[in-house]
């Protein structure tokens, strides 16, 4: 708000002519008007008349300029600040945030995923490798998955295919890592990562159920 | 318990044989298809009409080589004047027929019927092996409504207990939709009658009743023919989906036949094997061993070069050791002392080499480990050793003579096909050798040889039948063609495939061999069966692939140095002085030749594992190191060299009809006592898993085979009658 007051003052000071004026000298009922668009390019400086010249010269001997520039600098003194102190602050994310993966489990503590390899069919980067057997209770899991995370490119089809919410992407977008092997993501990593993040994982999908 | 029969398919086919007996031409009717005019033979069915326009009608229970049974109700189309729709599998086609099968009276029925479907049927595609290649999900999304009726809240679903049928078929019965491919399967070809359906309506279920081992060699063929998840492989349980795999044609080498087979693989792994459709060989259909043996070639492979050190072990080595080792002997070994022996699995290619190899060394002494005889014309003339009339044959034979072999075991679609010809025509099937089960009724001979004399006398009812048959066959196995006796017996077989054949069109005389390889090494001029190795001390015995114990430690000198080539630890491999690993069929391109004389050509899903080379290739080796190198060395060259010594090697697919069938009789020995016991080997279906060196690996076939032998003690298990339709 403070901006905005000091802006109507100075444009009431030293205000110069709105462009479009400036621009649309000639009478509008002789030209035929196309278009609605607007010129935003760089005004001109003066109308071409004397007294536009004179308005110019005065601008220019007086730094008029300098001083809204000052204007706008103590207008922002009153502001509040637009960054946040990361890392010890952070914005506010979606629950649809596509971030770091994570393979969930269910209450028991069983793995969700059931090795349909619907997500390593659609993955467009074809991230992810998926090798299964019948466990020996007779159940379908996998022995191996993988995510290629420098493969990735986070467009979440893989959570999207899963039949029974067991990859999804959460919130975390904090793993860095020094080497390209630590971004090679195998099933106990991401089965850590689901235990890690569950709690925000379980919300972000109660939050999105009804969308889905 | 409800067999569903194939009324309507014996009425066709009684209807073709009278129009076949008839002296004019069956007229044909005129039918519209979409608006489209089509003349067709009557007693074609709607949708076969629709198959030969091109429009593809869907269907479930409704399968080419099964009888019709109508039940799945997915085929329905419009046919104009008829108040409802009419399902188009089992109505024959009439003269003026005007169909519509893409109004939108009939896809609503389709829409009906497939979410009547899809009610009882379990969304579990996820977790189903068959997702990706399932009719029902096909036709789900392309014929299904996108919403349905059903609240299971209040209606619940269908659900029912799996059935144990063995070790090779997985069952999940929730996912069965009633199609009734399975019965008809088992009851048509397969010939397990105790497969049926229980229950009417809602409560029908698919089974044998009571837990039973589904007891039958073609077993497998359910999982390909179930349209939905219900019947799945267990070896193949959970392992890919079908858009994640590559495959590759190839020929099964696990019988004579040479089934056309598709290998499944990924990631350099080979993971199934489905059956390819050939009319002329195998149908549709695969043996289970052609199916399920592949796990076999993933354990006791052979994988570097061994050599067998100072302690009598054997020892890794590295190729160039092994080579220049073998070399060595190769070279210093007098050539009379010399002597090679292939197995049965090999290809046309690598047995052409190691004979190229071995008169290199002014060496002839290369054999098979099948035996054959030698006199009575013997491997000289085409026509003495191979399936001369060609297997599709057998549909047309009336009079079918089996003399020392066991079809179902020995080459279970060729026994398809006889069974097929017994239930849909008057075929007379006589059998001299053991008294099996077979999947049909037979006149029994006895087991010995000399019935044939009786036959050729005339005397016996048997001898009537195949004397005024029109097309009668004799199907001889290699088992029994051994030995002195043997020989007699091929020219007393000859004598009477003269009798019987003279001014037919039929050759009569069909051998079936038991080996893939055989028919390849009998035709570039390989001597059948090791007696010469016992009649000279042999000093160097190269091993190819020769696992069947035909020549052991004891029948060679005893400094003898022995080489063996192939892809398995077993028989051939314990008594080698040096190992080559060589390559498996599905790890190498070459040519079969299947006991019609047929060259077909199988192509490599997977690499060979760890040092293991492509068996020509090991051999071109040899002969370079050891200073004689054959003139090939790639693909191209040795198939020209193929081309050189029998360019029918080349013309894959066709089948080389083999002339001089007179000339063969002129050299038959006649003379002689045939009197012996020429029961095949393979009786009962557990001898039939397990019978060469990748099924006697293989975890599978053995599961099975323990499971037809505790199957022989149930005492559920009934003792079939085999009636013609």
């Amino acid at each position: 708000m403070a901006l905005k007051g000091v802006a109507v003052l100075t444009k009431g000071m030293f205000g110069r002519m709105p462009a479009q004026l400036a621009i649309s000298s000639v009478p509008s009922n002789t030209i035929q008007r196309r278009s609605n668009y607007k010129f935003v390019g760089m005004p001109n400086e003066t109308d071409g008349t004397v007294a536009g010249d004179l308005n110019y010269g005065l601008h220019t001997v007086f730094f008029t300029e300098l001083f809204r520039g000052f204007g706008v600098m103590l207008g922002h003194v009153f502001m509040e600040p637009a960054t946040i102190n990361y890392p010890f602050e952070k914005g506010p994310l979606s629950s649809r945030f596509r971030g770091e993966h994570a393979l969930r489990r269910y209450p028991s503590g069983e793995e969700r995923c059931i090795a349909c390899k619907l997500c390593e069919a659609i993955c467009p980067a074809q991230a992810i490798t998926i090798e299964a057997e019948t466990r020996p209770d007779g159940s379908r899991r996998t022995t191996r998955y993988d995510i290629d995370m420098t493969k990735c490119i986070y467009c979440g089809l893989c959570q999207e295919a899963c039949p029974v919410d067991a990859i999804v992407e959460g919130p975390n977008f904090e793993y860095s890592t020094e080497t390209h092997e630590e971004l090679l993501y195998n099933k106990e990593k991401l089965l850590l990562n689901g235990d890690r993040w569950e709690p925000e994982l379980a919300s972000n999908l109660q939050a999105e159920y009804l969308y889905r | 318990m409800h067999r569903v029969g194939g009324q309507l398919v014996r009425g066709v086919k009684a209807q073709q044989k009278r129009s076949l007996s008839a002296a004019l031409p069956p007229k044909k009717v005129e039918v519209f298809i979409d608006g489209k005019s089509l003349l067709v033979d009557p007693g074609m069915t709607i949708l076969q009409a629709c198959a030969l326009v091109g429009v593809d009608i869907p269907r479930f229970c409704y399968h080419d080589r099964l009888s019709i049974a109508g039940n799945c109700r997915m085929c329905l189309v419009e046919v104009e004047k008829s108040v409802k729709p009419v399902a188009s599998c089992a109505m024959p086609v009439m003269n003026g027929m005007k169909v519509k099968t893409n109004s939108d009276f009939v896809r609503k029925a389709r829409e009906g019927v497939m979410e009547f479907m899809l009610n009882n049927h379990p969304l579990d595609c996820p977790i189903c092996d068959q997702g990706g290649e399932c009719d029902l999900q096909d036709q789900a999304v392309a014929f299904g409504s996108d919403r349905g009726r059903l609240q299971s809240r209040y209606d619940g679903k269908r659900a029912l207990e799996d059935k144990n049928i063995g070790p090779l078929v997985k069952t999940v019965m929730t996912r069965c939709i009633q199609c009734t491919r399975c019965v008809r399967f088992a009851n048509e070809v397969a010939a397990f009658p105790d497969f049926g359906t229980t229950g009417r309506g809602q409560d029908l279920q698919i089974g044998t009743y009571v837990e039973k081992f589904f007891a039958s060699e073609l077993s497998g063929n359910i999982i390909d023919i179930c349209p939905v998840g219900a019947l799945t492989s267990k070896q193949y349980a959970f392992t890919a989906r079908p858009w994640e795999t590559r495959k590759t044609e190839s020929v099964d080498v696990m019988d004579g036949t040479g089934s056309n087979i598709v290998l499944s693989h990924r990631t350099g792994e080979l993971l199934r094997v489905i059956p390819k459709i050939n009319d002329d060989i195998n149908e549709e259909w695969i043996g289970d061993q052609s199916r399920f043996a592949v796990d076999g070639l993933k354990v006791q492979r052979l994988l570097t070069p061994m050599i067998r050190g100072a302690d009598g072990q054997l020892k890794p080595a590295s190729w160039e050791e092994a080579l220049f080792t073998v070399a060595a002997k190769l070279r210093e070994t007098p050539a009379e002392q010399k002597a090679a022996v292939a197995g049965g699995l090999n290809d046309v290619e690598s047995l052409v080499a190691l004979k190229d190899l071995f008169n290199r060394f002014n060496s002839e002494n290369v054999m098979t480990e099948e035996e054959f005889p030698e006199t009575s014309g013997g491997s000289d003339l085409r026509s003495n050793y191979v399936f001369n009339d060609g297997i599709a044959s057998v549909e047309s034979a009336d009079a079918i003579l089996l003399v020392g072999t066991n079809p179902r075991f020995e080459a279970p679609t060729l026994n398809a096909r006889i069974r097929k010809s017994f239930l849909y025509s008057d075929v007379q099937i006589g059998v001299i050798g053991a008294e099996t089960e077979l999947t049909y009724e037979y006149d029994y001979l006895g087991a010995s040889a000399k019935a044939i004399d009786d036959i050729l006398a005339g005397k016996g009812d048997f001898a009537k039948t195949l004397n005024s048959a029109a097309t009668p066959l004799i199907i001889v196995g290699s088992q029994a063609l051994k030995g002195e006796s043997g020989a007699v017996l091929l020219g007393k077989l000859q004598q009477l495939a003269e009798k019987l054949g003279n001014g037919k069109q039929v050759k009569v005389l069909n051998v079936l061999q038991r080996w893939a390889g055989q028919t390849g090494a009998q035709d570039i001029g390989y001597k059948a069966g090791t007696s010469s190795i016992r009649k000279t001390p042999i000093k160097f015995l190269y091993l190819l692939g020769a696992d069947e114990g035909k020549v052991t430690k004891a029948n060679l000198d005893p400094s003898a140095f022995v080489v063996y080539q192939g892809h398995h630890g077993d028989a051939g491999a314990e008594m080698a002085d040096v190992i080559l690993p060589g390559a498996a069929y599905t790890e190498k391109e070459g040519t079969y030749v299947n006991t019609e004389g047929r060259s077909q050509r199988a192509y490599p899903a997977v690499s060979p594992p760890g040092d293991a080379r492509v068996d020509w290739k090991i051999i071109r080796a040899v002969s370079e190191v050891a200073g004689k190198a054959l003139p090939y060395s790639d693909l191209k060259e040795i198939r020209q060299r193929l081309n050189e010594i029998a360019p029918h090697l080349l013309r894959y697919r066709d089948l080389e009809p083999s002339p001089f069938v007179k000339q063969a009789l002129q050299l038959a020995q006649t003379s002689g006592s045939i009197d012996v016991d020429v029961s095949p080997a393979l009786r009962e279906l557990s001898d039939y898993y397990q019978t060469n060196v990748i099924s006697r690996n293989s975890r599978s076939m053995a599961q099975a085979k323990k499971a037809a032998i505790e199957n022989k003690s149930n005492p559920y298990a009934e003792e079939p009658t085999y009636a013609r339709l």
